[in-house]
C-alpha cells in the first residue's frame, strides 16, 4: 500500500522520499522502481529494527535530520493466522507487536519532531478490523485496534497546531498481504484506487479515512450491532 | 483453491494460486508448490495461461521497474509489469515499446512467452525482435540469462516459448525512439478481399501501422483499412480516457446474429462516413478495447472462442475467402473480426505464431457442437494452406494441426522445463 502511494507522489513530481524498511534487499528493488519511475526525485533507504524503541529513534532522528518531514506514512503490517495466534502465544504476541506497539513507536518518535516543528502531516494505517473484534481475526484486530485509538489521541493532542494525524482504515485489499485470501470472499479493493484515495486523504489532512468508502457505511452499522445478533454472525 | 478463467471465460476451473511477488523468493516458491504455470494478467484467451486443477504462480506481483537509461532506450523490468506502465512512463520521455498487441493490460512475461504482435509487423516484428535479455527461473533453481546472442537457443525456446522454459523473472528491452503520443491515421473503406489486399500492398512501404475491421457478415468482404504512423502532433489535450465496465455477465451472450447485423451495419457507415485522415491518441489507435473493461463479459456466461490464424500470403487471399464463405454458411459472425497482413520476417521463437502472411483474427460465442463443427471446417482449411494458430488465443485446436504448423516443436521440447505444465500443454503436447 504505502509503494503504491510512493508510486502516487513521485509521479510527475520531484520529490524527497526516505524509504524505511525491515529488509535491504526488498526496499532497495522499491526504490529502483521508483528512481526509475522519477529520476528527478531523491530516494533514500534505511534499513531499521521494527521492534527495538532505540533502532527506531536512531532511525527517526536520521531522518529528520536530512530536512523538515512533510508527510509521514506509516505502513507496515502483516495479517497474522488467526487460529495459529490462539494456539501459539509467541506467534500472537509477534503479531500484536508488528501491527500494534511498532507502528505506534514509530508514529511517536515523528510526533516529536513534528510538534517542534508544528508542521506536518502523520498518517497511521489501522483497519476496518480494528473496530469491532470478531472471532476470525481478533489479535490482528486488536492492534489495529490499538493504532485506531492512538491515532485518536494523537489527533487531540495535536488539535488547533499545524500538524495533522490521519487516520487510514482500508477494507480488504489486493495486497501481498492478503494475497492468499483472493477469491475466497467478496472481490478485494484494488490496491492503486486505495492508494489513490489514502495520498488524497493526506493531502487534505482528513481525520479519518475509510477506504474504499463503503466500508464506513459497513463499519458503522457492525459497530452498532446488539450483541445477541453480532455474536450469532459468522464472520 | 480458487476458480480461475482465462480471457475467453469458456470455464473456471479450480487453481491453487501462489502469488510470487520477490524475485528473491521465486525460486523457494516454486519449489514448494511445484508443476504450475506463471499466469500474468490472464489476458491471453484459451488455456495457455491456466492450469486446471494444479498450481498457477501469479506472477502480477512482480511489477517493479529496475532501471531505464533515457539516453539509450533500454528498459529493464520485471515480468508482471503492465506494458500500460511502460508506456505511460517512457512516452512523455520520447520513448515507446516498439511492438504493442491490441491491448496493453498484458504483462511483459506473458508478452514475451506469447511473442505477441502489433499493427506493425511489417516494420518491427514481433515483441521478441525488441527483447534484448530475459531471466529464466526453472523449477529446479537454475536461472538463465539469455538473449539474441547470449545463448541464443534458449532466448528462442522462451521467446514465444508459451511459459513452459521457466519462469521469465525480468528482461530488458529496447525502445523506439518517438515524437509523442499521437499517430497521423487514415481510415479506408474496402468492398471485398481483393480490395484489402492491394491497399496492404500498397501501404506497406510508406505506413508502419496497419490493420484492418472486417465485416464478416458481407458477401465479398468489405471492411475499413486502419493506417497510421506517428506523428509529431505537438502539445494537444490528451484523451479523457473514460473507462467504462461491462457490469454484469449477462444471461446470454449480447452477440447474436441480429445485433451482429446491426452493429456491423452501423461501424461500417459511421467510419465510412467518417473515413480519412485524423490524429490519433495512441491509446485509442492501439488499443480501442481497452477502456472498455471486462468486455469478455458481453458474450454470457458460456463465454466466447477466438480463433486467429495466419495463411501463407501466396494462398492467403484464397483461403480467407474460403474462411468467410465457410462462416456465412455455418450462420455465424463475429463482431471482432481482424485481418492483417504479416510482413516477410523470420519469426524470433522456435514457437512464434508470426509468420509471412496473412492472419485473420476472429471471435465467437461459445454455442457448445455448432461453434467446433465450425473450428473443425475452419482447420481443415488453414491446414491444407499450410498456416497455423495462434496458440494464445487457442482453446481447442487439435494436436494434429499444432504439430503441422510448428516445425520446430520437437526441437522446442528439449527446452521444456519438466515441472512446469499448463492446460494448453497437456492438450497439444501429451504433458
Amino acid at each position: 500500500m504505502a509503494e503504491h502511494c510512493a508510486r502516487l507522489w513521485v509521479q510527475g513530481k520531484s520529490v524527497d522520499l526516505t524509504l524505511v524498511g525491515r529488509d535491504a534487499e526488498r526496499i532497495a528493488r522499491v526504490a529502483a522502481d521508483l528512481r526509475v519511475r522519477s529520476p528527478e526525485s531523491e530516494i533514500r533507504v534505511t534499513q531499521s529494527d521494527f521492534l527495538d524503541p532505540s533502532a527506531i529513534r536512531n532511525t527517526v532522528d536520521g531522518i529528520v535530520a536530512q530536512g523538515v518531514v512533510d508527510i509521514v506514512l506509516i505502513a507496515h503490517g502483516s495479517l497474522p493466522d488467526q487460529a495459529e495466534c490462539q494456539d501459539n502465544l509467541e506467534v500472537c504476541r509477534d503479531a500484536l507487536e508488528i501491527n500494534g506497539v511498532s507502528p505506534l513507536l514509530f508514529a511517536e518518535a515523528f510526533a516529536k519532531h513534528m510538534g517542534n516543528a508544528n508542521s506536518g502531516t502523520l498518517a497511521l494505517i489501522g483497519s476496518v478490523a480494528g473496530d469491532r473484534g470478531r472471532k476470525s481475526n481478533y489479535v490482528y484486530g486488536a492492534a489495529k485496534g490499538m493504532v485506531t485509538r492512538y491515532a485518536q489521541g494523537l489527533q487531540h493532542r495535536f488539535a488547533g497546531t499545524g500538524v495533522k494525524v490521519v487516520l487510514i482504515k482500508p477494507g480488504p485489499t489486493d495486497t501481498p498481504m492478503t494475497s492468499h485470501l483472493k477469491g475466497q470472499g467478496p472481490k478485494m479493493a484494488s490496491v492503486e484506487d486505495v492508494a489513490q484515495q489514502i495520498t488524497t486523504a493526506i493531502a487534505s489532512g482528513q481525520a479519518t479515512l475509510y477506504t474504499p468508502g463503503k466500508w464506513a457505511v459497513i463499519m458503522l452499522i457492525i459497530r452498532h450491532l446488539p450483541n445477541f445478533i453480532f455474536n450469532k454472525m459468522e464472520i | 483453491m480458487r476458480q480461475v478463467s482465462s480471457w475467453g471465460r469458456l470455464n473456471a476451473a479450480s487453481h491453487e494460486v501462489v502469488s510470487v511477488n520477490d524475485p528473491a523468493q521465486i525460486a523457494c516458491q516454486i519449489a514448494r508448490k511445484p508443476h504450475g504455470i506463471a499466469h500474468g494478467n490472464g489476458r491471453s484467451y484459451g488455456d495457455v495461461c491456466l492450469n486446471p486443477d494444479g498450481v498457477l504462480w501469479h506472477t502480477i506481483g512482480l511489477n517493479h521497474f529496475v532501471s531505464f537509461d533515457p539516453s539509450t532506450g533500454r528498459l529493464v523490468c520485471e515480468a508482471g509489469v503492465l506494458l500500460r506502465d511502460i508506456q505511460r512512463l517512457v512516452i512523455p520521455r520520447g520513448w515507446i515499446l516498439p511492438v504493442t498487441p491490441g491491448t496493453q493490460l498484458v504483462t511483459v512475461g506473458g508478452a514475451i512467452a506469447n511473442d505477441v504482435h502489433g499493427k506493425n509487423h511489417h516494420v518491427l516484428g514481433s515483441f521478441g525482435d525488441h527483447v534484448k535479455r530475459v531471466c529464466l527461473l526453472r523449477t529446479d533453481g537454475q536461472s538463465i540469462e539469455c538473449g539474441p546472442q547470449d545463448k541464443a537457443d534458449w532466448f528462442a525456446a522462451t521467446v514465444g516459448g508459451l511459459g513452459l522454459t521457466g519462469i521469465i523473472v525480468d528482461a530488458e528491452i529496447q525502445l523506439s525512439r518517438v515524437a509523442g503520443p499521437w499517430l497521423d491515421t487514415d481510415t479506408v473503406p474496402y468492398a471485398n478481399l481483393d480490395e484489402f489486399f492491394k491497399l496492404a500492398d500498397e501501404s506497406e512501404a510508406d505506413w508502419q501501422h496497419t490493420v484492418s475491421w472486417l465485416d464478416c457478415l458481407s458477401v465479398g468482404g468489405r471492411g475499413l483499412f486502419m493506417r497510421g504512423n506517428p506523428a509529431d502532433a505537438g502539445v494537444r489535450p490528451e484523451p479523457k480516457g473514460r473507462k467504462r465496465t461491462m457490469p454484469i455477465v449477462p444471461p446470454v451472450s449480447l452477440v447474436n446474429p441480429l445485433s451482429l447485423r446491426a452493429f456491423n451495419m452501423a461501424y461500417f457507415h459511421l467510419k465510412k462516413w467518417r473515413a480519412g485522415r485524423a490524429i490519433a491518441h495512441y491509446e485509442s489507435f492501439f488499443y480501442p478495447l481497452d477502456n472498455l473493461l471486462e468486455w469478455n463479459r458481453m458474450y454470457g456466461p458460456k463465454g466466447f472462442f477466438q480463433y486467429q490464424s495466419v495463411v501463407p500470403r501466396d494462398v492467403g487471399q484464397d483461403a480467407t475467402q474460403a474462411m468467410l464463405t465457410e462462416i456465412a454458411r455455418a450462420g455465424e459472425g463475429s463482431f471482432l473480426a481482424v485481418l492483417k497482413t504479416f510482413g516477410d520476417r523470420q519469426p524470433v521463437g522456435m514457437l512464434s505464431f508470426p509468420r509471412p502472411g496473412v492472419t485473420l483474427a476472429l471471435d465467437f460465442p461459445n454455442k457448445g457442437l455448432r461453434t467446433q463443427n465450425l473450428f473443425e471446417r475452419l482447420d481443415v482449411i488453414v491446414g491444407e494452406a499450410g498456416g497455423r494458430i495462434y496458440p494464445a488465443k487457442d482453446a481447442r485446436m487439435p494436436r494434429s494441426l499444432f504439430e503441422a504448423g510448428y516445425p520446430n516443436l520437437s526441437e522446442f521440447m528439449k527446452y521444456r522445463d519438466p515441472g512446469i505444465s499448463s492446460g494448453l500443454s497437456r492438450r497439444l503436447m501429451g504433458n
